[in-house]
């Protein structure tokens, strides 16, 4: 390390002059660094405390009551999250079933299978689907994705499907499944870069040892590698969940925006995230503020609390190879 | 058939499988490029970079006040947001050992997570309630907040790519500490930073949710930080849900030029990062 470079002088007043001069100009150096560095927590206290204060005419009225109540009613000021949350836990839920095989699927493959010439071309094309912004995932997902569902899709899943209650009923554009399937689109590539940076940090060792013992490649994913990334692997697709919760501008535009709980997923829906985008614009009354700043914090403490924990996952993998994937 | 026939069999079919798996993951980037360059390409014109907005029902009109919005929320994000990132990544870089590095760390991934509809909402009870109206520079807090932690994340892997040669040399020539981090190992890192920051510059300028909620849009040219102003994420939101088929061309043909700012500078970032630091590295 670079500490252990500078010799170490017993006595201040012995140290040349400018060697003494350097040393307050480093400490300045490293005040400001680490003001820079402070600046980060200090801003997630800050949202905590804003927030807080924000919704807390609401928080004193509702308390928790807010988290089961399915009344959302600002002209009464009445005020329940109950179907938003619902609504979200499921449009990610849906996703998360969609996208996760397929984002492992390619992962898998490019890490594993896939010829040298490919890996990159194809983790950039799928890279650059996470660059596109929110905003043109719900234009396209109202004009051309929504109507390719309702006219091809959904009929075909009521027909296969119906005699479960989630695929019955009268066939609407915007619905819950709509919005799950462009929230699928969007967090695949999150799961697949990052699932793909950790099957990269699985030592070789494994995968020879595995080949060695007669296994087929396959075998060799199934056995050695993918059992040694697992918990990373988990961290990645609870990185997507987190992304798929607080995803606002596509959903908004694909979900219906309706307050209510219905069992068939061709039915419109809501999500924390897209009563926040439609009613902060036009609400009026303090209480209904406070009631949607209460659900903005309720979304940002399960989304913190969801991406620690998918972060010390994927921390446990990376650390654990030594001088895995990136930093050889 | 032998045992060891069925095991190939089923690798095959596996790999088969991944490839079916790549194949519908590309798709959808392909669909969406293809729709808006086929429903948008028709719609831009010169006029649609250097003009106004047209009331609904006339044909015409351009972005030029959603551009300029766009382009000065954003710039002063960054001017917030970079240098912040940038110390905050230097220091993680620098000092790696400390508590506060691992600190900053780790909340800097967690806040990489946040949805950026509660960044909106944060800087709205923040700026807009006090002053009691929409502000664009609220906006760009809410971009700069997004911005700072992943430019933190991103310089930090940078500068941990400098070899710790060139940091000894310039120690051993007698450089101090805050010499040789800013003239030789920020220096050296310093075109992969660059093209960090782009790439989350990029990334924040498509953003709409935050900006429902603080600079809002605005119909007409503005220039004032202070009030409210239109930017392209908007316009494309607002006219993509408004009732008529003009707005829905004008959302295209907006999302287009959106699409290819965003696409031009990551795309730009990647290959000027991948040309200095490629190499052997995965």
């Amino acid at each position: 390390m670079a500490t252990s470079v500078a010799p170490t002088i017993p006595d201040r007043a012995a140290r040349p002059r400018s060697l003494a001069g350097t040393s307050r100009r480093d400490q300045l150096f490293r005040a400001i660094l680490t003001a820079c560095a402070l600046a980060i927590p200090i801003l997630l206290v800050m949202l905590l405390v804003v927030l807080v204060r924000g919704a807390d005419p609401a928080i004193r009225k509702f308390g928790f009551h807010f988290i089961v109540d399915s009344v959302w009613d600002p002209i009464a000021g009445k005020f329940g999250a109950f179907p938003l949350i619902v609504g979200t836990l499921l449009t990610s839920l849906i996703a998360l079933i969609v996208a996760v095989p397929l984002s492992l699927g390619v992962a898998i493959y490019l890490t594993e299978f896939a010829p040298e010439i490919v890996r990159k071309p194809i983790a950039m094309t799928i890279e650059l689907l996470a660059a596109i912004p929110s905003v043109v995932y719900g234009l396209w997902g109202v004009f051309v994705l929504m109507p390719i569902l309702r006219t091809a899709v959904f009929p075909f899943l009521r027909t296969v499907l119906g005699f479960l209650p989630f695929f019955q009923g009268v066939i609407y554009g915007p619905s819950v499944l709509a919005a799950s399937m462009i929230l699928a689109i969007m967090i695949m590539p999150f799961i697949m870069s990052v699932s793909r940076e950790v099957l990269l940090a699985v030592p070789n060792s494994q995968r020879e040892a595995a080949l060695a013992l007669g296994a087929t490649r396959w075998e060799a994913v199934r056995t050695a590698i993918v059992p040694y990334a697992r918990s990373g692997i988990l961290g990645a697709v609870i990185l997507g969940l987190g992304r798929a919760l607080g995803e606002t501008m596509a959903v908004t535009m694909l979900i219906g925006n309706r307050h209510e709980i219905v069992a068939s997923l061709f039915a419109p829906g809501y999500t924390m995230a897209a009563v926040i985008a439609n009613e902060f614009a036009e609400a009026q009354d303090r209480l209904h503020f406070a009631a949607m700043t209460y659900v903005a914090l309720v979304l940002f403490l399960v989304t913190v609390l969801i991406n620690a924990a998918a972060r010390l996952m994927i921390w446990r993998v990376s650390r654990g190879a030594g001088s895995g994937g990136k930093e050889l | 058939m032998n045992r060891r026939t069925i095991r190939r069999a089923r690798s095959n079919i596996m790999v088969g499988l991944m490839i079916g798996a790549v194949i519908v993951a590309v798709l959808p980037l392909l669909f969406i490029l293809g729709s808006l360059i086929l429903r948008g390409a028709s719609s831009l014109s010169v006029a649609f970079f250097t003009r106004m907005p047209v009331p609904a029902g006339e044909t015409g009109g351009g972005v030029l006040h959603a551009i300029v919005g766009t382009l000065l929320i954003v710039g002063v994000a960054a001017l917030m947001g970079v240098p912040i990132g940038m110390g905050a990544g230097l220091h993680a870089a620098e000092y790696p050992g400390s508590k506060l590095s691992w600190t900053a760390r780790f909340v800097a991934d967690v806040m990489n997570g946040t949805p950026s509809i509660v960044v909106g909402v944060f800087a709205y009870t923040l700026v807009v309630a006090p002053q009691k109206h929409y502000s664009a520079f609220a906006g760009s807090l809410a971009l700069a907040v997004l911005m700072v932690p992943m430019i933190m994340r991103s310089t930090e892997e940078l500068i941990k790519l400098v070899p710790n040669s060139l940091r000894e040399a310039a120690l051993a020539l007698g450089y101090a500490r805050w010499r040789t981090s800013l003239t030789i190992v920020l220096r050296t890192a310093l075109p992969g930073i660059v093209t960090g920051s782009l790439l989350a510059i990029a990334r924040v300028a498509g953003e709409t949710a935050p900006l429902l909620l603080t600079a809002l849009g605005n119909q007409y040219f503005s220039v004032d930080l202070n009030g409210p102003m239109e930017t392209l994420p908007h316009v494309v939101y607002k006219y993509a849900t408004g009732p008529y088929e003009e707005w829905h061309q004008f959302a295209w043909a907006a999302a287009l030029v959106l699409i290819m700012v965003v696409l031009v500078l990551s795309i730009a970032a990647r290959i000027a990062t991948r040309q200095r630091f490629g190499g052997a590295r995965g």
